[in-house]
C-alpha cells in the first residue's frame, strides 16, 4: 500500500507497479470530455490568446505540475455560504480521453490520470516517458469517495455544465489501484488479451 | 364529458426518484455479496466488490446517489383509463427538476446541438417516459437510472454475423452477446447485467432490451429455451475472467436477461443493453378509488 501527496515526485512514481493500491492525497482537478478538448484546443495545440484563457492556463500549469487528473462528473451540491460540496464523484469512463491524454500528460507534467476502464497505447507510453501512472478507481462507487473530497477549492469552465466543469478538490486517501504504470505494464491489456484467448475457445 | 381526474403526483415522484437513485434493490445488492464471496479475498476484485458494497450501504444510509452518473431516467408508466397522460408528464418533469435541485440526480440533459447542459435534466426525449393504459385501477411506474459508461458499451448486431459465425438461431445470439462482453471489457463498470432483445426493429430492440433489466436478477425467464440460453450466457461470460471494473476475476456479469420481439423477414437484431453493477430501478404503486389516490407504496 502506499500514500501518496500531490505533486508526486518522479521516484515516487517509478516505485508503483500494476497492482498496487494507492491512497491519493492533496489538491487533484477533475477533467473530463470538454476539459480535455478545450486545454488541447486551446492550450497546447494552439497557444492561448483570449486573456480568459491564458489565466486559466497559468493556473493549470501551477496545479497540474507533478499534478493529477481525474476522469470525474460529480454530483454538486452548493451551500448557504456560497461554496460547493461534492456529494457523488466516481470517476468516467477513461478511454474517450485517449486521443487527447497523451498530449496533456506531457505538456502539464501530469504524474497521474484518475479515471476507470483504462487507456490506450498512447496513454500508456507518455506514462513510459514523463513518467506517469493511470489510476483506476472503483466506478460507480460515487458516495464513497466523495468522502474522500475533503473541500472544494475552485471551480473553473463552469459553462461547460457541472459534469464537465473542471473542479480544482482537495482530497485525502483517495482510493485507487494503479493499471497502467511507468514500466509500459497494464492490467487492461493483460485482461483483453487473456479474455480473447477464452472467448475464442467458447465460439469455437 | 366527464371531468379528466386531476391529483398531484409529483411529491410521491420525487420520491421514487430519490429511492431510484440512492437505493440499490436488494437483489442486486445479494448478486454483488454473492461475486465478492467467490473472489479471492484480497485480491483486486475482491476489493471492489467490497468497496462498491460500501459505498452502496453509505449511498442508501447518506441518501446520496449510488453513482455521480445517474444516467437517463426512464420512466415506464401504467394508468387506467381516464387518467390524463398530459397531466402524468407535467409531474414526472416537475419530479425529475426537483431532484436535480436536490442533487438526487446529477444535471446530465445536454443540448446535442450546443454542448449546453439544460441544468434540471429536462430537455428534448428526456427524460425518457413510456404510457401503456391497462385494466387496472391503479397507477403503477417504474423508473430506471441508466447511465453512460455502460449506454457506451450497449450494442446491436445484425444476423448473420460472419466474423463471429453467427446464424439466426439462439446460438448466433449466444455468440453476439458473449462479444458484446468481450468488447465491454470493465468500461461499463462489470459486473455488469445484460439486457438482451432478440428482433424487433433498431428501436424497439433497446427498448425491449432494456425492460429485461427491470426483472429481478435471479427469476427464471417463463420460455424454457430461453432460461436455458440466459444460464448457458451467464456462465461463459464469467469464464472470461473479466472481473469486477475488468480487474480480471470470476464476477463479469451478474445475470442475463432475455426478451423477444418480432422482426421483420429481412432483420434479425440482436440487442444487448449493457447495465453496469448499479442496476437502479424503483417502482411504485398508486391505487385509484372514485378518481382519487390512495395511498402509495414503494418497491
Amino acid at each position: 500500500m502506499h500514500r501518496l501527496t500531490v505533486p508526486i515526485p518522479d521516484e515516487e512514481i517509478r516505485a508503483l507497479h500494476v497492482g498496487d493500491t494507492v491512497y491519493l492525497n492533496g489538491v487533484i482537478v477533475t477533467g473530463r470530455d470538454a476539459a480535455h478538448k478545450y486545454m488541447i484546443e486551446h492550450f497546447i495545440r494552439n497557444e492561448p490568446t483570449d486573456p480568459e484563457d491564458i489565466a486559466l492556463h497559468e493556473k493549470l500549469k501551477v496545479l497540474l505540475n507533478g499534478g493529477v487528473i481525474y476522469h470525474c462528473g460529480p454530483v454538486v451540491r452548493k451551500n448557504d455560504d456560497g461554496s460547493w460540496s461534492f456529494v457523488a464523484a466516481g470517476p468516467t469512463t477513461s478511454i474517450r480521453e485517449e486521443v487527447y491524454e497523451a498530449e496533456v500528460i506531457k505538456h502539464f507534467n501530469l504524474k497521474g490520470v484518475i479515471g476507470k476502464g483504462g487507456m490506450g497505447k498512447n496513454t500508456l507510453k507518455a506514462c513510459m516517458e514523463q513518467p506517469a501512472v493511470y489510476f483506476h478507481a472503483i466506478g460507480g462507487a460515487a458516495t464513497l469517495i466523495a468522502q474522500s473530497v475533503k473541500e472544494v477549492i475552485d471551480v473553473y469552465k463552469l459553462d461547460f455544465g457541472v459534469p464537465e466543469a473542471m473542479w480544482v478538490i482537495r482530497v485525502e486517501d483517495f482510493p485507487v489501484v494503479v493499471t497502467m504504470d511507468s514500466h509500459g505494464q497494464s492490467i487492461h491489456d493483460k485482461v483483453q488479451a487473456e479474455s480473447e484467448e477464452r472467448f475464442k475457445q467458447l465460439i469455437g | 364529458m366527464n371531468k379528466p381526474i386531476q391529483f398531484d403526483l409529483s411529491d410521491a415522484l420525487l420520491e421514487l426518484v430519490r429511492r431510484a437513485a440512492t437505493v440499490l434493490p436488494e437483489d442486486m445488492v445479494a448478486a454483488l455479496e454473492r461475486g465478492r464471496a467467490q473472489e479471492e479475498p484480497g485480491s483486486a476484485a475482491e476489493q471492489a466488490l467490497a468497496a462498491i458494497l460500501k459505498n452502496v450501504e453509505m449511498a442508501r444510509e447518506n441518501s446520496t446517489p449510488i453513482c455521480q452518473d445517474t444516467g437517463t431516467p426512464i420512466f415506464e408508466v401504467h394508468y387506467p383509463f381516464g387518467v390524463s397522460t398530459r397531466m402524468l408528464t407535467d409531474q414526472i418533469h416537475e419530479a425529475v427538476a426537483q431532484a436535480t435541485a436536490k442533487a438526487y440526480l446529477r444535471p446530465n440533459a445536454v443540448d446535442s446541438l450546443t454542448g449546453k447542459n439544460s441544468g434540471n435534466n429536462l430537455g428534448i426525449e428526456f427524460p425518457t417516459i413510456h404510457f401503456h393504459e391497462w385494466e387496472e385501477n391503479r397507477i403503477f411506474i417504474t423508473l430506471q437510472l441508466k447511465g453512460g459508461g455502460s449506454e457506451n458499451v450497449s450494442t446491436q448486431y445484425k444476423l448473420p454475423n460472419a466474423r463471429l459465425g453467427a446464424g439466426r438461431d439462439l446460438e448466433g445470439v449466444r455468440r453476439v452477446v458473449l462479444d458484446a462482453v468481450l468488447q465491454a471489457q470493465g468500461k461499463g463498470c462489470a459486473p455488469g447485467v445484460l439486457g438482451v432483445a432478440i428482433g424487433g426493429d433498431r428501436g424497439t430492440g433497446y427498448i425491449v432490451a432494456k425492460k429485461q433489466l427491470l426483472r429481478k436478477i435471479d427469476d427464471v425467464n417463463p420460455n424454457p429455451e430461453l432460461a436455458a440460453l440466459e444460464e448457458r450466457i451467464l456462465e461463459e461470460a464469467n469464464e472470461l475472467g473479466i472481473g469486477p471494473m475488468g480487474f480480471g476475476g470470476k464476477t463479469t456479469v451478474l445475470g442475463v436477461k432475455v426478451g423477444v420481439a418480432h422482426r421483420l423477414p429481412a432483420s434479425y437484431f440482436v440487442t444487448i443493453a449493457y447495465m453496469c453493477w448499479a442496476n437502479r430501478r424503483a417502482e411504485m404503486n398508486v391505487p385509484l378509488q372514485d378518481g382519487q389516490v390512495m395511498e402509495v407504496s414503494y418497491a
